[in-house]
């Protein structure tokens, strides 16, 4: 009995190394040695192998002329231009197909998860076959598909494929009108901005009073009506227009209208068609992640129908939908890197393509092409982080 | 006066209730249930119309009402106006989308690679066959080991060849086995070290997982390529082949890492508990109450990173490897085949390989998934 009392009083005497503790402390210490010997290993032969090939490190490269040109800028950029400028296009170019991309896979994405739920057997069923063909074919086939099998077969400039309002499709890619506003156009900007303002208020107005008094107010219309009204007004009070730049056929080539490039519309065009087989995906389980018993609770709290969506059944599909679909983006974005095997200038072909070829700084451009990547990576994760604390179920 | 209420005559018959069994009644339910389910259905029936006869017309071969030229034809076929797709062309350039440059004398032992290959994974795959452990150990280990020696040669009077005359599908076949037998457990250590209390291991953890998840393949790849030679000793060389089986695990076990967190972060905390008061140390419990319940869960989701590496050794063909999609894109500038239709026929061919694998592990995935829903989801 006195063995109790002793096994209270003192812990039990273990060899230092059985302490998990001290077992702990060691074993991280090995591992860290294990790590940064790696590491030193790794750097000691890079420094051997750049001094073997008499090359410099260093970042001062991105202050030399390029000497090569890029296809497809947004801002302007030439042989005079320095590295950096090249590295600038390659970030907006990637962004800019990314952005588009999203926008299409989005609605694409949405429209296809719906259907698959249809309980129209023909379009759950044609819905089906979309995701799973396109899922299940690799997005650099898929990409090589668009470009060199579909918008390079296209005929030649002078047998140009004539689409309706103006747009036209060839072997150099797509021309569509280009709108030109007049130099009374901030007017509109300041109506469309003034136009925001007043149904973002309208909206809290409304709210307020259904909290309060629980009077209903149409908030959509209401603000329908102020986007048009403000806006119409906008047009009459100061006269502006919108004239469009239509594309036309000049002896060689299109002139005027906005040109995309065929490596732009197949990249946008394949990313986006892609990306939506797996946003479909996430709609149709976010929406059957939702009990069945929340439509019936609904239902017996006497909302209609479209309340009952819009207040019960898509907020908590949200939930489920919005962290996956985050990520798809973010795969979206990464995938655009694909557009270096079709020759689209975005950051991989333009920094770690060209740049590296011609100035071989290949640890600086690979580390600065990553850490771009990890940036976007990080602040969507962070975003993802913000928007689950904020939506999590609270629970009992 | 009587209450009594006799009817005196028959009610008229009423008309039968509206079908609900037998093709009309499904129709009526599935295709016409509302106006804007009728509408639906029509469009979805124009299209059909207008979208199937072009593209059945197109891969269709000839004896079956098509246009494409079937195996067997010539190139002049394919040349001619209206002919659909070249089936003509992939049947004679098969050899080389299956191994590419390797020499035709030999194929035998890529042959005998893929048969091996399929006698063990079936009996893995499938739950009820036996000898489960010692199926896996032959597949994971002493599988890939005979593979590299049957395909290197230099071994038993078998003529070398080099990693750059393989090709096609061999190739791509290779880097996914290789990537997924190589990060499960690059990826268990790492789900691990996650969830570990040591801040040091669990940051290294962290930020190994993160690096590679946040970053596209392509640079992964392009990174190994270029990168990797300067990080080895001078005078080393590293094989190109090899370069790139580095970059796809890097890459895939961080995925597959998260994958198993997964379900580590399912079990019960019981479980853990149970183990500890077993008495068993950490890596008893996990090896024999943790690990064997996360994994099996988590099937599924390891199915799934395998079928997405699958699809991403397609980009290997960017850093200069002959797989099996380069190997199509290689043979569309082949003179002897030239036609319009060429280049289409070969993306097709390609497509239609990895849908065939990447929907039958996904049907797979999905079955699996079924069959370990033991209901503890409640």
């Amino acid at each position: 009995m006195a063995v109790q009392g002793n096994t209270r009083d003192a812990p039990p005497r273990v060899a230092f190394y059985n302490d998990p503790v001290i077992r702990g402390i060691i074993y991280q210490l090995v591992v860290a040695a294990l790590v940064i010997a790696f590491f030193a290993w790794i750097i000691l032969n890079t420094a051997q192998n750049l001094a073997a090939q008499n090359k410099s490190t260093g970042f001062d490269f991105l202050f030399q002329t390029s000497g090569f040109g890029i296809s497809f800028t947004l801002i302007p950029f030439d042989r005079s231009s320095y590295y950096w400028e090249a590295f600038l296009v390659g970030l907006l170019n990637t962004l800019l197909v990314a952005a588009i991309g999203i926008v299409f896979a989005t609605v694409l994405g949405f429209i296809i998860g719906i259907a698959r739920l249809s309980s129209n057997w023909l379009i759950s069923r044609m819905a089906t076959v979309y995701v799973e063909v396109v899922r299940n074919i690799p997005l650099l086939l898929q990409l090589f598909f668009w470009y060199f099998a579909v918008l390079k077969a296209m005929p030649a400039v002078r047998e140009s494929l004539a689409l309706p309002l103006g747009v036209f499709i060839n072997q150099r890619g797509l021309y569509v009108p280009k709108p030109v506003p007049d130099a009374q156009f901030g007017w509109i900007y300041l109506a469309v901005a003034l136009a925001i303002a007043a149904s973002v208020a309208v909206s809290i107005w409304a709210r307020r009073r259904l909290e309060a008094t629980g009077q209903r107010f149409p908030v959509v219309l209401v603000n329908l009506g102020i986007f048009l009204v403000v806006v119409l007004l906008g047009f009459v009070l100061s006269g502006a227009s919108v004239a469009f730049e239509m594309p036309e056929l000049q002896r060689f080539n299109f002139r005027g209208g906005l040109e995309l490039v065929p490596e732009f519309v197949a990249l946008a065009f394949g990313l986006s068609i892609y990306t939506a087989a797996f946003i479909a995906e996430n709609v149709r389980s976010g929406i059957q992640a939702v009990n069945r018993g929340q439509t019936e609770a609904a239902q017996s709290l006497g909302l209609r129908e479209g309340d009952r969506l819009r207040l019960v059944i898509v907020p908590q599909a949200m939930r489920v939908i919005i962290p996956p679909l985050t990520s798809q983006y973010l795969n979206l974005t990464k995938n655009s890197s694909l557009g270096a095997a079709i020759g689209y200038p975005e950051l991989v072909n333009v920094f770690m393509g060209t740049t590296l070829n011609q100035t071989g700084k290949a640890i600086e451009v690979i580390a600065i092409t990553m850490a771009v990547y990890l940036t976007l990576s990080l602040s969507t994760s962070a975003f993802m982080n913000w928007y689950n604390a904020r939506v999590a179920l609270v629970e009992r | 006066m009587s209450l009594t209420y006799v009817r005196e005559q028959m009610v008229p018959a009423q008309p039968p209730p509206v079908s609900t069994a037998g093709v009309v009644g499904w129709m009526r339910k599935n295709l016409f249930a509302t106006p804007f389910d009728t509408i639906m259905t029509i469009i979805g029936i124009a299209f059909l119309i207008w979208a199937v006869p072009p593209i059945y017309g197109f891969i269709a071969p000839n004896f079956l009402g098509g246009d494409a030229v079937a195996p067997g034809g010539t190139v002049e076929d394919c040349r001619a106006a209206g002919a659909g797709a070249c089936w003509a062309y992939i049947s004679a350039r098969m050899s080389f989308f299956i191994y590419g440059f390797y020499p035709p004398a030999e194929y035998w032992r890529p042959n005998l690679v893929f048969f091996l290959g399929a006698v063990l994974i079936v009996p893995l795959l499938w739950p009820a066959a036996p000898f489960k452990r010692t199926n896996a150990v032959l597949f994971f280990v002493v599988y890939p080991v005979v593979c590299y020696y049957l395909l290197n040669g230099g071994v038993f009077g078998m003529r070398r060849v080099p990693t750059e005359q393989w090709g096609g599908l061999l190739v791509t076949l290779i880097i996914s086995l290789v990537g997924i037998i190589c990060s499960i457990p690059i990826g268990i250590l790492l789900a691990l070290g996650r969830q570990s209390k040591l801040p040091i291991i669990r940051t290294l953890s962290v930020m190994f997982i993160e690096l590679w998840r946040a970053v596209p393949l392509i640079t992964v790849l392009f990174m190994a390529s270029i990168m990797l030679p300067l990080f080895m000793p001078q005078g080393t060389t590293v094989d190109k082949l090899l370069r790139a089986l580095v970059g796809v695990t890097l890459f895939s076990s961080a995925y597959l890492a998260e994958v198993v967190r997964g379900g580590l972060q399912a079990l019960p905390r019981g479980q853990y508990e149970a183990a500890s008061s077993l008495g068993l140390s950490y890596w008893k419990s996990m090896a024999f109450i943790i690990l064997p319940q996360a994994l099996k869960h988590v099937i599924p989701g390891i199915v799934n990173s395998f079928i997405a590496l699958f699809k991403d050794t397609s980009l290997v063909s960017i850093v200069g490897i002959f797989d099996l999609l380069n190997t199509v894109q290689a043979a569309s500038s082949d003179i002897n085949w030239s036609s319009p239709t060429q280049a289409v026929t070969g993306y097709l061919f390609a497509a239609f390989m990895f849908w065939i694998f990447c929907f039958a592990m996904s049907r797979y995935s999905i079955w699996m998934e079924r069959r370990l829903d033991t209901g503890h989801k409640g």
